[in-house]
């Protein structure tokens, strides 16, 4: 198994190495390479702008020679300034925006697991009743909709009309003045439709893959030779075919993280939550190369790591692989 | 055992049928593609015709769908727009699967190191996160439709790919390949005429769920205003207007999003019908 | 949307950000009834106003910033030497009075004695001698510095005391001058001021308002100053909410997170109306000092004729246009200048719309209907692309409703969005463009130079449509010449006489300023300069205060 772990890892180094080189791709893409559009809306600082810029970037050198400038700095996660008017850094201003996302992320996950999961078992388990016809159906419609449409009509129903929940933002405006639990309670209504929407999408996937999973696992042989010893059927089910059917959860959810990501880019916006997909969104609409190659390559990273653990959570899972 | 291609299909067109919700499915395609391919029979109105007295007009007699910020008929939108959804949809999948179908073919055939460098190429991939990549590449080209339907397709392979690649494995061991082989036949022959039609069963599935998808993507990014461009209608493009208006031109908001559902799930459960109807273990062969 | 230093209001090519307050003569406000009877209540300090403003701040020097968000929070900070009042003429802020030299070269300032910097050091002469050398500093990176440089010789004799001369009169000096004065003893040591602290993390200038914190996009605090020199505001903390979504934002209007934002037309006309919204905001309304135009590339072929430029204005319906793109909420514009200001000029030459006139005018150029309808010439068709920036959703309804009168004529318009900053590039630089769809700020000052004269028809200079006329050039130095306010209308009155006949620009609509308040707030009145001249007097009674938890 530890075998197993440092020869996944050890793969992960030709992969970074990929995702520098057709990031690097991408950069020069754009008409006028890296800082083709590197302007302000002030025409006397652009002169001077550009100049940097192309100092910076090494604009002047070979090929191979800006190649090796973009590993070395995307090794040290230095993006450099962001072309928007405040010129902050781009590591900076995405290092103050993942903790959102990643939380908003990390819960819709957990919302996944604790919906998905007794709803793909029942559907498994009570096949083709009225429950696995209405939640298939429901699923289904889960994969089909569009998830920002989804969000509007939450947002105008539960934040509108009923006035239930906040429509934007991560807190309040008087969040500082709240004791701790006000403050937690504030966070919580804020992040509520955000995470419930995030979720939505994974928790469709999940429910038919637990559900899938679930009815091969009955279908095996010793469900059957169990049944017939004279366990009941919870029983049944509970120690032998969830368990089996739930290894693969690790890896489900390290899957599910370009999706998420992807997603949080239009929740984010739509709910004016500051996070990493908003960021995104800014510099895709103001053409902040920069930005946008950072958040590229920090997304790529992180989905890197939530295939490793899936791989991980495979290997757990799969016993051929454990001890070999 | 390569059968003839007639006869599955009409095998596979029977299980369908027999599959109410990928009949239902197939019937929400079907009336998609005829909404597309005769728009003119929905809605008399010119779809870009700007009349400013009648905007934002919730739905009556003369505008079933209501009209837009501009006084454009609604329903006359959406239905040059299903156009639109689709050609994207259609073409994205269609170059998705070009490209998956050949990196996967020639990878499962050749095996050794072109298939452990395609393979490599493939997770390095699907280690960018999709939307992601697609905006980044949107952002430094510029928003047509063009580039949308050549950046979802280049950036919707990979699944195809490995698909094919552990068909093209399993089907290179059998009889008839080696049959081929003692006849002559070169390694192009052998891919193209008599693998590459016994994956397509699953490409298939795999691109019917791919059209679905694209046209989630494609909405998406139209909403957010990187994807087709206004006055071009897109159910995606239309909902952006309905954002902006949503609290009283509720049907710029309702009628395009159910429409992108109907035609996503018709998609889908076609798609997964199809995956039914040829599965073999279901099919107890 | 406050009151605004006047040099902030230099021009700039506004990129359609809903408008900053500004006003003029017709300005209206609704649901006054109740604002009469509550004149009679008494001021009283406390509560907190929440803007929305659509962009983040990204810096808080002006100098060195050039987008609205940033220019707004400035304002509360920051004072100037001169500022607009109410109805848009210079009076003095740092500056208690000033004269003008008889010959019109030299400007004397009188500075107001007892103004303290936020930190308590008190503000000098010497803190206008930094900020004018700064400003023309070539290590800062200002777009500001032309004004500046104009200036001959500047000194300061005393501590209140604050001489400037020029090598020629240069009437806009005056207005120049309410640049946001920045305080010596906290830059004097940074080379380049956009990296200091003040402007990245913490302003500190003598304004109403003391700065509190930033959130970068998310919000932006200020608390009421107690030493300010016209008095404590009444209002004491100012919360600027950023959310980038127009309509989210209204959405937090009404649900209360949210007491003011600027409305689009369409909120205006059809969300705000409802009997709900009224019980708990009132709308006002006036012109907006900025236009919007279609530009030519005058050095295209088709456009370089004139007949051709006429024959587009007489196609537009410019009618068309204020109702469709806002709702009625504005008005066609003529020329460069707002609308009832003492400069503007309302009988210029006309080009109303006329179809018919403008398929003759096309003829007599050369161009015939062609097979599909589209007019030709010698085998080319007319058909050209016209640039817009993206995200702007007016000059998105501008350019699909100019595309139907257009090809309503035979001429076929494609339209492209482009992202502002590529945009920017894109003609700045370039000279890419066949026509463009924008907008330009009207500044109070009628010096508009740098976008007419031939002298700034270079590469990222702002005369990027080409327009060269040598009686504007002439005018336009006269009128920036002179102090004199009738010489100066009389060499305006002209440009705009000109503009109109050589059309480098169909001007197309001035819209209106569309503020939402929630009414608890008193003490706003509409003026020509629009509703934040005074916002230092607005006050929340204190049975209607909201926001409580903040300190006195």
């Amino acid at each position: 198994m530890l075998r197993y772990v440092v020869r996944r890892l050890l793969l992960t180094i030709p992969l970074l190495v990929g995702i520098s080189l057709i990031s690097f791709f991408v950069m020069n893409m754009a008409p006028g390479g890296p800082i083709g559009a590197a302007a302000d809306m002030n025409p006397k600082a652009t002169a001077e702008v550009r100049e940097r810029l192309k100092a910076y970037y090494g604009l002047d050198q070979p090929l191979h020679v800006q190649y090796g400038r973009w590993l070395r700095r995307m090794a040290t996660l230095d993006f450099g300034p962001s072309f928007s008017p405040d010129g902050r850094q781009v590591a900076d201003k995405i290092r103050e925006r993942i903790p959102v996302t990643l939380a908003i992320n990390l819960l819709s996950m957990g919302i996944i697991l604790l919906v998905a999961i007794p709803i793909g078992i029942y559907s498994a388990v009570r096949k083709d009743s009225w429950f696995d016809r209405i939640s298939t159906v429901t699923v289904f419609t889960g994969f089909a909709i569009p998830t920002f449409w989804l969000a509007l009509l939450l947002m105008m129903l539960f934040g509108v009309k009923l006035g239930w929940l906040p429509i934007s933002g991560l807190v309040s405006l008087e969040h500082d003045s709240l004791s701790l639990a006000g403050k937690a309670w504030d966070r919580a209504q804020h992040l509520l439709l955000p995470v419930l929407l995030a979720g939505f999408g994974g928790l469709a996937g999940f429910s038919r893959y637990m559900r899938s999973n679930m009815l091969e696992v009955i279908r095996q042989d010793y469900i059957a030779t169990a049944k017939a010893k004279g366990l009941t059927e919870r029983l049944v089910v509970f120690r032998h075919a969830v368990r089996n059917a739930l290894l693969p959860v690790i890896t489900i959810l390290g899957l599910s993280v370009p999706d998420l990501l992807g997603g949080s880019v239009i929740f984010e916006t739509i709910f004016a939550i500051p996070g990493m997909g908003q960021l995104f969104y800014q510099g895709v609409m103001s053409r902040d190369y920069p930005l946008i190659m950072g958040i590229l390559v920090i997304g790529s990273f992180l989905t890197l790591i939530g295939n490793l653990l899936a791989d991980v959570g495979y290997a757990l899972a799969d016993p051929r692989i454990r001890t070999g | 055992m390569a059968s003839s291609g007639r006869s599955m299909l009409a095998d596979l067109l029977r299980r369908l049928a027999r599959n109410r919700l990928a009949a239902a499915g197939g019937a929400a395609v079907l009336f998609f593609f005829f909404v597309s391919a005769f728009p003119q029979a929905f809605s008399s109105h010119d779809p870009n015709r700007i009349d400013v007295r009648n905007v934002l007009q919730p739905p009556s007699a003369s505008h079933p769908l209501g009209t837009d910020e501009l006084g454009r008929d609604v329903l006359a939108r959406m239905a040059y727009g299903a156009r639109i959804s689709l050609k994207v949809g259609f073409v994205a999948v269609g170059i998705a699967t070009a490209i998956g179908l050949l990196v996967g073919l020639f990878s499962g055939f050749y095996g050794g190191l072109a298939d452990a460098v395609l393979m490599r190429f493939v997770d390095i991939m699907l280690c960018f996160p999709t939307f992601f990549l697609i905006l980044s590449v949107i952002a430094f080209l510029e928003p047509s439709i063009y580039n949308i339907m050549i950046v979802i397709g280049v950036t919707g392979w990979m699944g195809v790919s490995r698909l094919v690649r552990a068909e093209t494995l399993s089907l290179k061991e059998r009889d008839f390949v080696a049959a081929a082989r003692a006849q002559g036949a070169g390694d192009a022959r052998i891919i193209f005429r008599h693998i590459l039609p016994n994956t397509l069963a699953p490409v298939l599935v795999a691109a019917t769920l791919g059209v679905a998808g694209a046209i989630l993507t494609e909405s998406a990014l139209s909403f957010l205003g990187i994807g087709v461009q206004p006055p071009t209608p897109s159910w995606g493009n239309i909902l952006t207007a309905g954002k902006d208006n949503i609290e009283f031109a509720w049907w710029l908001s309702v009628y395009p999003g159910l429409a992108i559902l109907f035609t996503v799930l018709g998609y889908n459960l076609l798609g997964e019908g199809i995956r039914d109807a040829v599965d073999p273990r279901l099919r107890g062969r | 949307m406050r009151r605004l230093p006047a040099a902030v209001l230099v021009a700039m090519l506004t990129f359609g950000t809903i408008g900053l307050a500004a006003g003029c003569s017709g300005e209206k406000k609704e649901g006054a009834a109740k604002e009469t009877a509550a004149m009679r209540v008494a001021p009283a300090y406390g509560d907190a106003i929440v803007f929305g403003s659509n962009g983040d701040v990204s810096g808080f020097l002006t100098a060195v910033t050039s987008d609205a968000a940033s220019h707004d929070a400035a304002s509360y900070v920051f004072n100037g030497l001169v500022r607009y009042d109410k109805n848009v003429k210079l009076e003095g802020e740092l500056a208690e009075s000033w004269e003008v030299a008889s010959d019109g070269k030299k400007i004397t300032f009188r500075l107001r004695k007892g103004v303290k910097w936020h930190d308590g050091t008190p503000f000098t002469s010497d803190d206008v001698m930094f900020t004018y050398r700064k400003i023309i500093d070539p290590k800062t990176p200002t777009a500001y510095a032309e004004d500046f440089k104009q200036v001959r010789r500047a000194s300061n004799p005393d501590p209140h005391t604050f001489v400037v001369e020029y090598e020629k009169p240069f009437a806009p000096a005056l207005a120049s001058w309410g640049m946001s004065i920045l305080p010596k003893h906290l830059l004097e040591k940074y080379e380049d001021i956009s990296k200091s602290p003040l402007n990245k993390e913490h302003p500190i200038g003598t304004g109403p308002y003391k700065f509190v914190e930033w959130k970068p996009g998310a919000r932006v605090v200020f608390e009421a100053n107690p030493d300010y020199f016209e008095g404590k505001p009444y209002i004491q903390r100012v919360i600027t909410r950023i959310i980038p979504d127009q309509a989210t934002m209204f959405l937090e209007l009404k649900s209360g997170g949210v007491d003011s934002m600027n409305l689009t037309p369409v909120q205006y006309t059809r969300q705000a109306e409802t009997e709900e919204f009224r019980k708990s905001y009132n709308k006002y309304r006036y012109t907006a000092f900025n236009y919007t135009y279609l530009g030519f590339r005058l050095s295209h072929p088709f456009f370089a004729d004139r007949k051709v430029r006429r024959a587009i204005a007489h196609a537009i319906n410019k009618k068309e246009l204020v109702e469709g793109v806002l709702f009625g909420l504005g008005r066609e514009a003529i020329g460069p200048y707002k609308p009832g200001t003492w400069v503007y000029n309302p009988d210029v030459p006309a080009f109303p719309y006329d179809p018919a006139r403008a398929r003759a005018l096309l003829a007599e150029a050369g161009w015939k209907q062609g097979a599909d309808g589209t007019l030709e010439n010698g085998g080319k068709k007319f058909r050209f692309t016209v640039l817009t920036n993206a995200g702007n959703e007016s000059r998105a309804k501008t350019a699909a409703i100019l595309q139907q009168h257009l090809s309503a004529v035979g001429i076929a318009m494609e339209i492209r969005t482009v992202e502002w900053a590529a945009f920017i590039n894109e003609f700045i630089d370039k000279r890419k463009f066949d026509a463009v769809i924008l907008g330009w700020n009207v500044t109070p000052d009628p010096d508009q130079y740098d976008i007419w004269s031939s002298r700034k028809t270079g590469p990222k200079e702002l005369n990027f449509v080409g327009f060269s006329n040598t009686e504007v050039d002439r005018l336009l130095e006269e009128g920036r010449r002179t102090f004199d306010l009738e010489k100066r209308r009389k060499a305006y009155f002209r440009i705009q006489e000109i503009l109109a006949e050589e059309l480098p620009y169909v001007f197309l609509y001035v819209p209106d300023s569309l503020p939402a308040v929630h009414n608890r707030f008193h003490g706003i009145e509409p003026a020509p300069i629009g509703i934040s001249y005074n916002f230092i007097r607005w006050f929340v009674p204190n049975e209607r205060q909201k926001y409580t938890s903040f300190q006195k």
